[in-house]
């Protein structure tokens, strides 16, 4: 039980340094949300463990990270994990490319969230760069989604 | 759907529920109040060490730099800085003379005395936020006196404001945030305007000058210290354009930054001689 929560915890830490880690301007906008990837993992893999309120204080680290308005990503991971709790026995059927589609909805769903809260802020603009990151997400989730499930399995964290 | 298996999912459904409720109250008091400030800063305590972590392997690529960096280029560096030391020095010999022939001259119109700024180095903590976020972080926080609200600059211009603080950094917005409003004034004229940010890093919009005013390409625009934020006659940006439209009202005038806002690793916090005391000890700049 508690073997299992460090690794989520050091997953999630280390998705965290790979979402402030410098990169050269022009690679910015290409940056996948490496958090959100891997808390889509584990709500999938371990939903009665990884719920809502996990979502949301994962969000609220990010907030604190990015300096956003606190409450911000907050609201908008814990939607993405209620909403990825629940659809994921559908989801883990699918076959990879399914899956791969649906984490797009998913990422793209979150991302329009939060952006429509920051441009109620006046603290964004939209335009089509912005959902660069989903796509780049999603390119990357099957590789993610192996390393993840190795993670898990070697450490024979959870059954299945 | 909800209604068939409503019985198994409405725990899960109604936290939901509660924790947006919860969010929209945290963003709320997070804008307008300030009770939140101890939840960020009890949450920066985790999320410190992860940004300088993320920062590591630049401080390490920098240092490796440094080490293998040729005697005749530091040789060049010093001479370059020792000749830039010299100017300096002379230019504020001559400033010191002003200052104080510009006291005496308040004494005798019994002006209020100006104080000097303050000023104290920052260095930024190197991490990438998102693209579409307009901050820095900083290596001083709470435990070095920093308040909200307090200007940043470099040595070019003016970069923004401290917005959040935490223990041991705090985040800048940066002039070219599109939330943020900088008071300006033309340098040559002292006609008042405000530089809006555009969320673009190398432009600003001033808006509210009408057709008849006396702006040009080229003015250099300098803080105003309207507003009581940021200290009258720091530079901030030069106009770069300013389009005439006779169907708006206003003119459309964009200007570009004069501090170098994406490449500058250090920044000076700034403590305003006027209004603002600042009671703690302050540490020298190295």
């Amino acid at each position: 039980m508690n073997g299992a929560w460090l690794v989520i915890g050091l997953t999630i830490v280390v998705a965290f340094i790979l979402n402030l880690i410098p990169v050269p301007e022009w690679a910015l906008p290409y940056r996948p949300d490496w958090v959100v990837l891997v808390l889509i993992y584990w709500c999938l893999a371990t939903p009665d463990r990884l719920s809502t309120g996990v979502g949301w204080l994962v969000g609220l680290l990010i907030d604190v990270s990015n300096a956003n308005v606190l409450g911000l990503h907050a609201l908008g991971l814990a939607t993405l994990a209620y909403v990825t709790t629940r659809l994921h026995l559908r989801i883990r059927m699918f076959p990879w490319w399914q899956q791969s589609l649906s984490v797009l909805v998913l990422l793209i769903g979150y991302k329009g969230l939060v952006g429509w809260m920051r441009s109620l802020f006046g603290e964004l603009q939209f335009d089509l760069m912005y959902w660069m990151p989903c796509l780049i997400g999603v390119l990357i989730w099957p590789w993610l989604f192996v390393i993840l499930r190795d993670i898990r399995r070697y450490g024979r964290l959870f059954s299945g | 759907m909800a209604a068939r298996d409503s019985r198994a999912r409405s725990p899960d459904f109604l936290r939901l529920v509660l924790l947006i409720c919860l969010s929209v109250v945290v963003m709320l008091a997070d804008k307008r109040t300030e009770y939140m400030q101890g939840v960020r800063s009890t949450l920066a305590l985790l999320v410190t060490p992860i940004q300088v972590i993320a920062g590591t392997p630049d401080r390490i690529g920098s240092w490796i730099q440094q080490l293998f960096a040729s005697e005749e280029n530091l040789n060049e560096a010093y001479e370059r800085l020792q000749g830039e030391h010299m100017k300096l020095r002379a230019r504020l010999q001559r400033m010191q003379a002003l200052e104080a022939e510009n006291a005496s001259l308040r004494r005798l119109l019994a002006a209020a005395e100006k104080v000097p700024d303050q000023v104290l180095m920052a260095e930024l903590i190197d991490v990438s936020l998102d693209p579409y976020t307009h901050k820095l972080i900083v290596n001083r926080g709470l435990t070095d006196g920093i308040y909200v609200g307090q200007p940043v600059l470099d040595p070019q211009g003016v970069m923004g404001q401290v917005t959040e603080i935490m223990p041991f950094t705090s985040a800048v917005t940066l002039i070219t945030d599109p939330s943020h409003a900088t008071p300006v004034q033309v340098e040559r004229n002292d006609l008042r305007a405000i530089a809006f940010g555009t969320g673009r890093s190398d432009s600003l919009r001033i808006s509210y000058l009408t057709h008849n005013s006396d702006i040009e390409i080229g003015d250099v625009l300098v803080t105003s210290g309207m507003g009581g934020r940021f200290p009258l006659g720091y530079p901030v940006a030069e106009v770069y354009e300013i389009v005439r439209d006779a169907s708006e009202a206003f003119l459309r005038i964009n200007a570009t930054p004069v501090a170098r806002l994406e490449r500058s690793k250090q920044v000076l916090l700034v403590w305003q001689g006027l209004g603002k005391e600042y009671s703690g000890e302050l540490k020298e700049a190295e």
